[in-house]
């Protein structure tokens, strides 16, 4: 099992979500989030005075998938997050130890 | 003269519900009073009491606009493009402020065909200070005017709220001004005036400002589209103090709209005020009630928005009506509202985002025909009559003039849509609407 984190730009949410639902993905975890990498970030003017903003708002998607899934999640990630513009985000994949579902008590894949 | 509007006066008596002609009868005398100060008056002549009421009313108009009706439709957006909403009303202000000044008012309010004025007054060429419109300084009426013209184009906004770019926007208001407000106000207003020649009965604007801004309002939300995330996401007001404190301001200063168009300081702005009072108390609690009994509780939003419906369909009843005329205009207008907001959006799935249509569209067209039903000549004078007063032609004159403003603002607002999303567009991309306007259209946001 893989835990996937995705960065993405927040007007991409619904396209990512309808391509994971696609490739059969039952669920993820969204969090609203703020970060900053190449893209810098924003400016804000106050009269006259610029206001550099740091951090920008992405959202974090998290979702548990079966090892044989977890190359086409990035494929369908990647595809459906990408503009081709600075700060369209990144994908992280970790080892994930164990799962459980806690109305069922079903432990490992079966849980996810 | 007075014994003439006595008759009228006894004739209602008989044919309308005692309660209905008591008002009548009140009103009369106030009628007959401000006919026998008009009489006189063959040469203009400045009457400083008049100047000084519609000075005030001028401001009251302003307040209208910024910051009554920014702050009302600021509340009912999200907290990203709160601030986009209220420079629309602003720089709106300013913008359409200009244009009235340099052309509108001249080719609206002087003399040329049957749609459009001249260019005489270009730049306001030819007032001076002692020159006068009716008893008051023509600057004062350029003032009242301009006010209303700069309103009119902003309340259209509401419909494409959220998604429609700002320079588009701005586009858009300003020629909407010159090529839709301009003449329907020459038409209902001007000399030689297309409408003016029917006799219809419109006191302070209802067809050219609330039914014409009320329909582009539609025809802008169609037109650009609905906001992402409707149906799946929550769009729900941000601020509903804002809007209150919006809507109320908006409440104060109708009365320059209302009972400043009497343009004079008497008996006819007398009537305009208390009715334009007693309809939007009435629409409050016709409005509020509706909801009470449809979804089980009355919402702060559905009374704010019954008072701004009692208000646009009192706007072109309120110098022709009783004031059971009135009240039974707002206890109408409030249900007709609620189902213009609810159901008819629902029926066509256009996304009207905060009612230009719903509101001011139905509200403007339920009063310009209403009017024709409940005007008496008791309070607007002769011939001002409506079907309570013998008068049954005058519904159908109404509904003529309420067709052809329809048609004029639809199509010509179609026309300049079109033309708008054809050069620089009208929507701003996704990403922007997602990030919010305020940050991605003018580098500033709301911070807790």
């Amino acid at each position: 099992m893989k835990l996937i984190t995705a960065i993405i730009k927040p007007f991409k949410l619904d396209e990512v979500r309808e391509a994971l639902s696609g490739i059969g993905i039952q669920g993820m975890t969204v969090t609203e989030v703020k970060g900053y990498g190449r893209q810098k970030g924003q400016t804000e003017i106050y009269r006259g005075a610029e206001y550099a903003v740091n951090f920008l708002p992405k959202l974090k998607l998290e979702a548990a998938v079966d090892d044989e899934l977890v190359d086409a999640v990035l494929e369908a990630i990647s595809t459906a997050a990408r503009t081709g513009k600075i700060g369209d985000g990144k994908i992280f994949v970790q080892e994930l130890g164990m799962a459980l579902r806690i109305r069922t008590g079903e432990a490992g894949p079966e849980a996810l | 003269m007075t014994l003439s509007l006595r008759k009228t006066g006894a004739a209602l008596a008989a044919a309308v519900p005692a309660w209905l002609a008591a008002g009548a009868a009140f009103a009369q005398e106030v009628a007959a009073e401000a006919a026998a100060e008009a009489a006189p008056a063959a040469v203009p002549v400045l009457n400083s009491g008049d100047t000084a009421w519609m000075l005030v009313s001028s401001v009251l108009v302003l307040m209208m606009l910024v910051p009554g009706l920014a702050l009302f439709y600021g509340g009912l957006v999200r907290k990203k493009n709160v601030l986009a909403v209220l420079m629309q009303s602003m720089f709106g202000a300013g913008l359409l402020s200009i244009l009235w000044v340099v052309v509108g008012y001249s080719l609206a309010f002087t003399e040329g065909n049957a749609f459009f004025g001249g260019f005489d007054k270009v730049m306001l060429a030819g007032i001076l200070p002692d020159t006068l419109s009716g008893t008051i300084p023509e600057f004062v009426f350029v003032m009242f005017q301009g006010t209303f013209a700069i309103i009119t184009p902003v309340i259209i906004l509401g419909g494409p709220a959220d998604r429609m770019k700002f320079s588009s926007a701005m586009l858009f208001v300003s020629l909407w001004l010159l090529f839709v407000y301009v003449p329907v106000a020459h038409m209902v207003w001007g000399p030689g005036g297309l409408l003016l020649g029917d006799g219809v009965l419109d006191f302070a604007g209802g067809t050219v400002v609330h039914i014409n801004s009320g329909v582009a309002g539609l025809v802008a939300a169609i037109m650009v589209g609905k906001r992402s995330g409707l149906g799946s996401e929550n769009l729900a007001p941000h601020n509903l103090v804002l809007t209150m404190v919006g809507g109320a301001l908006l409440w104060v200063g109708w009365f320059g709209f209302n009972a400043g168009s009497a343009l004079t300081a008497g008996g006819s702005a007398a009537v305009a005020m208390i009715n334009t009072h007693i309809a939007t108390a009435a629409a409050i609690v016709s409005w509020s009630l509706t909801e009470w009994i449809i979804r089980g509780k009355p919402s702060l939003l559905g009374a704010v928005s019954g008072a701004v419906a009692g208000l646009v369909v009192i706007t072109p009843a309120c110098g022709f009506v009783t004031v059971s005329g009135a009240l039974i205009l707002g206890l109408i207008v409030g249900p007709i509202c609620y189902w213009g907001v609810s159901g008819l959006k629902k029926l066509f799935g256009y996304d009207d985002a905060l009612d230009a249509f719903g509101v001011h569209g139905i509200g403007g067209i339920v009063g310009a025909v209403l009017t024709g039903v409940f005007a008496v000549a008791a309070i607007g004078g002769t011939g001002k009559s409506g079907l309570i007063d013998g008068n049954a032609i005058q519904v159908w004159i109404q509904i003529k003039s309420v067709a052809v403003t329809i048609a004029w603002t639809a199509i010509v607002s179609v026309v300049l849509l079109k033309l708008i999303d054809l050069t620089i567009g009208l929507r701003v991309s996704k990403e922007v609407e997602t990030e919010g306007l305020d940050l991605a259209l003018h580098g500033e946001a709301m911070h807790d």
